[in-house]
């Protein structure tokens, strides 16, 4: 059949695109075929806008065991241990149904992270929504939390940290990124393959519906003020027949009866068979009629496009098939042949018998046509030309504490299972979360960032920030970065300026990876984040991975003591105010210039730092980021599970500067640390040329620096335990759209 | 001494609980699986946390016809000690084996956290009261257990209530309670006192780093029932 123009749109591709696509096959494409070319096709599923520009991301180093091109990368962590990580986005699904959208992307990421054979160790989410008054927000807020609770806990993977922001430029586009990270023996690391001519192709787990048709597609286009009709396009999460999935793929492993495992995420049994067999420089034949379905009547195209959850394909010898099936079936999964390896690279589908797809694998992945077109750099962002008056500079940081992205997020970390594991050795709420992984001696840590403000007044530079600040979270727990993955999501891509963005997000990110030696194993790209034309601002979310240098020492963020010795380590002063949280809230909007970044100024920091932590001198280490020293402080005095409140008797570090700068800048490559005042001779040799400015004592019921900053620590507590749940739990709900 | 350990389909805590009882002197911990009408001969069985059949229907509703549950009833009747942890106690209160029942925490959410919880009933064998509450975490949605008034007067009457949560000075106070339970049960034996169940997880109390220790107690009483 030849398509017209309005068949065309709707799968979103270009009559260029079709007549290249027919021109390869020599023929018009079948229906079911022009679906699949619009899902494999589509930016979610191709990258065919970002894949040149992510080239440029490095993805090699020491520890480095599966890079790009994989269901999510891999790193040595010792022991014969390798730790599989990603990030994935789920900012459409989320927008449109926040609890399945949420849930769902929770899943896929796992799935991505068992499928290579690891056992899901830890998650982390970062959560972007429009601004608090937004009417949305809140009824995003509690489904978003609602469903990867639902989700986690029931699968059993801690959730234990991420990130949470507000900000007005996510008020028609809800961020949604997931992280998971899994652990297995190396020779044990699975590969989606699909080897072996004439080896069976079997499917595994849930049975095929309708929902999620066209999912990848959806989250390729922008949104117009209709999203609630795209609701069918969105899956239904089923967390328990996952964790079935989950111990039958690794025992499936542990047998020797797995030659390739694919999980099926966007475009579901298109996109894993046909990556499966690209991989193996092979062809695939499935065997529609055979997929076990839930409805009587799908026709090919919607077997094929469905994204039905917790699915997966695996490939095996002939003769382990009845075996891999019967080991399914223990745990109650129904697994089915449904094709089988071909020699020839084509993907072929038959339905009864007959053809309906039958192309070259090569047409649905290395020659998907790249969309590149010319950046251009938008008017220049805002910067500060009269700095506002600091006249109370209490107040000030007593309302950033109020924020709902400085606020306690325990209304959130407390619904989450964030122990199951039994692993959790430093729990949300700190610069990092620390896990042991089960039956080793060894310590990781993880944490995951974004920044709306600081990459959107300045792409590259506040990109390269964002790894420093990442980074500088592992130093505070005493690790170092070993392994990152990146989750970007800008707007379309069909704007020169959102190119220009993503080009300048990517090289910032590379400068800093290059120069603090943190290879990006895995990533994630989610464009088209926009609606009525209107983009996001540009966000990179950088999930970092670190190993704990020696033994775990139980560093904290809290100082929780008294009679501490706090001080600050780095620069002592700030180079202003631009870019920062308090500016922003001081004018309601967001005004750089946005900080530098000396790469080789934080790597310092975190080469005094992390030894001082492990040898046990430091006991306290916080990172200076959002709000600047003081809000650090605050930080510093809030309590965490196993530490009290605690006050601070100190002094502002003598340099020069404005107050407000010296109090609220955000400049990098510092940290507060608290310790023993008889340790700090063993501190002053620790700190190798790294600055070190004293600030005070810890104790007493204010946060107090002389002539500066006074607060009482219970109006603070109370400003900061008090302000999410008073949003959150609100009486009068607001109602979705 | 050898403690099995169930795993239900949606289980999530059985390797946990099996590695908590292992670290434990004198304990072994040997895996069990719910389609086997049999215990392979252990002196105690463990019913982990979860989701148990995802939790659907009710939690703990469908594991309560599960092969081995029928086995350990006779198990249980014979006088084995029984501990159901967390999802493993909602099991133990749709099968009958402890009074009660587990309802929705009050506010309605999933809750996880540390809380106190004092060990003070008489009737179960294994837990000797101690005098200073233990620190313990909680992971649950379903926790505020409940029974009809005679039956929870009966379960006070006879010592069955044997673990509440307290302040972290050992006070009983609403506050302390984190899911509405019915006075502030954390934990409930049956009327022999060899079936345990409670909302905390002990296993995830072993080792300082993990923020206490207090979860040690717990298991190698287990010890002490087998002398």
């Amino acid at each position: 059949m030849r398509p017209d123009d309005a068949q065309l749109a709707a799968h979103k591709l270009s009559r260029a695109d079709y007549e290249l696509a027919a021109a390869r096959v020599g023929r018009d494409l079948s229906w079911p075929e022009l679906g699949v070319l619009s899902v494999l096709w589509s930016e979610h599923c191709s990258y065919r806008s970002s894949k040149h520009l992510l080239a440029r991301l490095p993805r090699d180093g020491a520890h480095v065991l599966v890079g790009a091109g994989e269901n999510a990368g891999a790193i040595d962590i010792g022991e014969g241990l390798a730790l599989v990580f990603k990030i994935e986005s789920h900012n459409h699904p989320s927008y449109i149904e926040p609890h399945q959208g949420a849930a769902t992307g929770l899943g896929g990421i796992l799935r991505d992270v068992f499928t290579m054979g690891a056992r899901p160790l830890v998650a982390l989410d970062s959560l972007r929504f429009g601004a608090p008054e937004h009417p949305r927000t809140r009824h995003l807020l509690r489904g978003v939390v609602g469903g990867i609770a639902r989700y986690g806990n029931c699968f059993g993977v801690p959730t234990v940290g991420g990130e949470l922001a507000f900000h007005p430029s996510y008020d028609g586009n809800c961020l949604v990124n997931v992280f998971a990270a899994g652990y297995a023996r190396h020779e044990r690391l699975m590969r989606g393959v699909a080897s072996g001519v004439g080896n069976p192709v079997i499917y595994l787990g849930a049975r095929t519906g309708r929902d999620g048709i066209h999912g990848a597609t959806m989250a390729s286009a922008s949104f117009d003020d209709d999203a609630a009709k795209q609701r069918p396009a969105v899956q239904i999460g089923d967390p328990f027949h996952e964790k079935l999935l989950l111990e039958a793929c690794l025992e499936l492993i542990a047998a020797g009866l797995v030659v390739g495992l694919q999980d099926m995420g966007a475009a579901g049994l298109t996109s894993s068979s046909v990556e499966m067999a690209a991989r193996a420089g092979h062809g695939l034949e499935l065997w529609l009629d055979a997929v076990p379905t839930r409805e009587p009547d799908l026709d090919p195209y919607e077997l094929l496009l469905s994204e039905s959850q917790e699915r997966m394909l695996l490939v095996t010898l002939p003769q382990d098939a009845a075996a891999a099936i019967a080991l399914a079936e223990r745990w109650g999964l129904e697994a089915v042949v449904v094709g089988q390896v071909l020699a020839e690279p084509r993907w072929r589908c038959t339905w009864y018998g007959e053809d309906v797809c039958d192309l070259p694998v090569a047409l649905l992945t290395d020659e998907v046509p790249p969309r590149v077109g010319p950046a251009s750099a938008p008017a220049a962002s805002p910067s500060l030309t009269e700095e506002p008056p600091c006249a109370d500079p209490s107040a000030d940081l007593l309302r950033l504490v109020a924020q709902l992205d400085h606020a306690d997020k325990r209304w959130i970390t407390e619904q989450y299972d964030h122990q199951v594991g039994a692993s959790t050795v430093a729990r949300p709420g700190g610069d990092a979360a620390v896990l042991r992984v089960p039956d080793t001696a060894i310590h990781l840590a993880f944490t995951l960032d974004g920044s709306a403000r600081h990459v959107v007044l300045n792409p590259k530079r506040g990109a390269a920030g964002l790894v420093a600040e990442a980074a500088r979270n592992l130093a505070c727990v005493g690790a170092r970065a070993i392994g990152a993955t990146d989750g970007l999501n800008l707007g379309s891509p069909e704007q020169a300026e959102v190119r220009w963005q993503l080009a300048q997000v990517i090289e910032g990110l590379r400068e800093a990876s290059l120069a603090l030696k943190i290879p990006f194993v895995s990533g994630n790209v989610s464009l088209y984040n926009q609606t009525s034309g209107r983009a996001i601002a540009p966000t990179p979310i950088v999930g970092l991975v670190g190993k704990v240098d020696g033994p775990w020492r139980g560093v904290r963020r809290a100082f929780g003591r008294a009679g501490l010795q706090v001080a600050l380590l780095g620069a002592p002063g700030s180079h202003g105010v631009g870019g920062s949280a308090w500016l922003a809230q001081a004018l309601g909007r967001d005004v750089g210039p946005v900080p530098a970044v000396d790469l080789d100024a934080e790597q310092r920091l975190y080469d005094a730092l992390i030894p001082l932590i492990s040898a046990g001198i430091v006991q306290v280490a916080h990172d200076l980021s959002d709000g600047g020293l003081a809000l650090a402080l605050a930080e510093c005095c809030l309590p965490d599970s196993h530490h009290p409140l605690m006050g601070l008797t100190g002094a502002l570090p003598a340099v020069t500067g404005g107050l407000a700068a010296r109090l609220f800048g955000e400049d990098h490559g510092r940290a507060l640390i608290a310790y023993a005042p008889e340790r700090h001779d063993a501190v002053l040799d620790g700190i190798n040329g790294v600055p070190l400015a004293l600030i005070g004592r810890t104790g007493g019921e204010r946060l107090a620096l002389d002539g500066a900053l006074d607060v009482s620590l219970a109006q603070l507590h109370e400003l900061w335990s008090r302000a999410l749940p008073r949003f959150a739990d609100a009486a009068a709900p607001q109602e979705p759209r | 001494m050898r403690v099995g350990v169930v795993t239900f389909p949606g289980s999530n805590c059985d390797a946990d609980a099996q590695r908590a009882i292992d670290g434990v002197d004198g304990l072994r911990a040997v895996r069990l699986w719910h389609g086997d009408a049999d215990l392979a001969g252990v002196d105690a069985v463990v019913l982990p946390g979860g989701f148990s059949w995802g939790d659907y229907l009710r939690p703990g509703a469908i594991a309560r016809v599960a092969p081995i549950v029928q086995e350990l009833r006779r198990f249980a009747d014979a006088g084995g000690p029984v501990l159901g942890i967390c999802n493993g106690f909602q099991i133990l209160c749709e099968a009958g084996l402890l009074p009660g029942a587990l309802q929705p925490n009050r506010d309605g959410r999933f809750r996880c956290m540390d809380v106190w919880v004092k060990a003070e009933g008489r009737a179960c064998a294994w837990l000797p009261p101690l005098s200073r509450p233990l620190r313990l975490p909680i992971a649950h949605a379903h926790g505020a257990w409940t029974a009809p008034e005679p039956e929870l007067q009966a379960c006070e009457d006879r010592g069955q209530l044997v673990l509440r949560y307290v302040t972290a000075t050992g006070e009983r106070a609403d506050a302390a309670n984190p899911n509405g339970s019915a006075r502030d049960v954390a934990g409930v034996c049956n009327a022999a006192g060899n079936v345990l169940g409670l909302m905390p997880h002990p296993e995830r109390a072993v080792h300082a780093d993990l923020g206490s220790t207090d979860g040690l107690h717990l298991l190698t009483a287990l010890l002490g029932r087998s002398a």
